[in-house]
């Protein structure tokens, strides 16, 4: 199986990537290299077995829902490419508003 | 002493506590080896002398006073630049992250540092850790100090390649398929992958959740047990990380392996590896069996599916982790706005580098409907039989002995068009990470200049039979003592 352009194209709108013409090109010519090598695992017998999503066994961790100490707004905020008033600036995403 | 960088953490620990030397004279040995290796070498993104002259100076006034010392007081600690420092730029090897100064540190790093290492800087790496090389770095390549034309490995390669020169004594890395074990391989030291959950991963800047653990880079045995006794335990900040005793690594490491049973498996040393690395490994083996091991060789069939399983489940976790970079709360933000999703698609665009958005879009297709069940689910079952196969071979054996890599470092450039062969590199490695066992790399000779490491892997959770066969091994060898010709 083998992935076409048009394809990665629609991959690449899911995964929020902008890729030129020629990035299209380079990946679908890696994706499809490395799915080539996947076919092996369509050999292997999976019958009844169970899906290990973490090596060890997971369970809910539970707390006290008490206040702690946690960063502060201005120690978040500092690294945002933009922010004012103790916000997140993004563009204006809705025309004529405001 | 001018040789304070090349000394272990042991010794540096003990000339401290006898006030034979102070922590600002180790500072200072390690940062003029860092000026004079470094243009050779670039192990580093970001250099933090003067916070280290601090960090010492904070120490000598400790001794001054007679408080009472932490295990690694006076240690110089190079850290790989995904781990999040409190106030130093954190980069993740990426131009999406130019310019990051995390809020918090991670807890490991927290642990060494209030034991009383001091960071010299950030190292270099593999984009947010994704590759074997360091290639990938947007901060340009580092370089082998055993021969400055191969890479270091990754994508731990920064690290690897400091504790090889000098240019610090102990180092972290990251490990999700290798990227400890294998830099450490290919450059000549020691580099230990613990079981997952066994340190916590708290403020390490995600690659593939479910694989990523934080390891010790050193350059000896007993310096990576000394590491893991500060570092390991329960966090309450990972509710990945592991509620267990944390045991005396230090302790474990004593030569005695009488009666150690180690499993060779086969697969391990068949096609597509280097005759010169199994015969150095091989040679290993025999070195323990002299000494009162017992080997004997043994089968893990499905080692083979362990790559592509891996490169549908780390790509997977990473193009959700990965999700985050979106040019609103940190990193880089495009300057050519569009709206807001336009944002988002051209800020990833100019920030990730092409490796990064391979991964990320091979596991939005492997998450996409219609192929979920086909390739992550799959590879999510196929994981489960690596695991159960590694508990079979640890019901008879203590440990597995394995080359840590096919071959010996490569030279720069030399896969970076090839992605497929620059993903073989990480065959031997991949299955201790699906399978969430501890391993360690150390050396075990030489071929044309150039390192060679030996894996040795146990049940999870066994750290201390880790360092145990490794420590036996390095004292019967003087690898340890081999020092690059820079």
């Amino acid at each position: 199986m083998t992935l076409s352009a048009e394809e990665v194209r629609k991959v690449a709108l899911l995964a929020r990537l902008e890729l030129d013409d020629d990035e299209i090109e380079r990946q679908t010519r890696h994706i499809n290299d490395l799915i080539a090598r996947f076919e092996a695992l369509q050999e292997v017998d999976v019958t009844g077995i169970e899906p290990t999503s973490h090596s060890v066994p997971l369970v809910n961790i539970l707390r006290e829902d008490v206040v702690k100490p946690s960063l502060s707004r201005d120690e978040v905020l500092a690294n945002a490419p933009e922010s004012r008033d103790g916000c997140f600036i993004v563009p204006r995403i809705v025309e004529g508003a405001g | 002493m001018s040789d304070l960088h090349d000394r272990t953490a042991v010794e540096l620990v003990d000339l401290i506590r006898t006030r034979q030397v102070s922590a600002i004279e180790i500072a200072e040995s390690t940062l003029a080896r860092m000026d004079a290796v470094e243009p050779r070498i670039h192990a580093y993104i970001t250099q933090t002398p003067d916070r280290a002259v601090e960090q010492a100076a904070a120490i000598d006034k400790r001794i001054a006073r007679g408080e009472s010392l932490g295990p690694l007081a006076g240690v110089p600690l190079a850290l790989k630049d995904v781990l999040c420092t409190r106030g130093i730029r954190t980069t993740c090897g990426s131009r999406i992250l130019p310019e990051f100064i995390p809020p918090y540190t991670a807890t490991a790093v927290e642990r060494l540092t209030d034991s009383g290492a001091f960071t010299v800087g950030k190292t270099n790496c593999d984009e947010f850790a994704m590759g074997s090389s360091t290639e990938n770095s947007a901060y340009g390549p580092s370089r082998n100090p055993w021969n400055t034309d191969c890479v270091p490995g990754g994508s731990s390669g920064g690290t690897a390649a400091a504790i090889a020169a000098g240019d610090a004594v102990i180092g972290l890395g990251t490990d999700t398929g290798g990227s400890i074990r294998q830099p450490a391989s290919f450059c000549g030291i020691v580099g230990m992958k613990p079981t997952y959950g066994r340190v916590s991963r708290y403020g390490l800047i995600a690659y593939a959740s479910s694989l990523d653990q934080i390891g010790p880079m050193t350059r000896t045995v007993q310096d990576a047990a000394l590491v893991m006794n500060v570092m390991a335990g329960h966090d309450q900040l990972d509710s990945t990380s592991v509620d267990l005793p944390v045991p005396d690594y230090v302790a474990a490491c004593r030569s005695d392996v009488r009666g150690l049973r180690i499993g060779v498996p086969r697969e391990y040393f068949g096609e597509g590896i280097e005759p010169a690395v199994s015969s150095l490994v091989r040679a290993a083996i025999n070195k323990l069996c002299e000494m009162g091991a017992v080997a004997e060789e043994c089968s893990l069939p499905h080692t083979e599916h362990a790559l592509p399983c891996y490169y549908i489940i780390a790509p997977a976790e990473a193009s959700s982790n990965l999700a985050r970079y979106d040019g609103v709360k940190y990193g880089h933000r495009t300057k050519e706005l569009a709206g807001h999703t336009g944002l988002t698609e051209k800020t990833r665009d100019e920030g990730f580098g092409d490796e990064v958005k391979h991964r990320i879009m091979i596991g939005t297709y492997a998450l996409s409907a219609g192929y979920y069940d086909a390739y992550y689910k799959r590879a999510q079952q196929v994981r489960t039989l690596i695991r159960r196969e590694f508990d079979a071979a640890f019901g008879k054996f203590d440990v597995l002995l394995t080359p840590t890599s096919p071959t010996t470092a490569f030279r720069i450039g030399e896969k970076s068009d090839d992605p497929l062969a620059m993903k073989r590199a990480d065959v031997l490695t991949i299955p201790a990470n699906l399978a969430g066992i501890p391993g360690i790399s150390i050396p075990c000779g030489f071929i044309d200049g150039l390192p060679v490491g030996l894996q040795i892997l146990a049940k999870p959770f066994d750290e201390e039979t880790i360092f145990r066969a490794a420590y036996s091994y390095e004292q019967s060898t003087d690898w340890h003592t081999s020092r690059p010709p820079l």
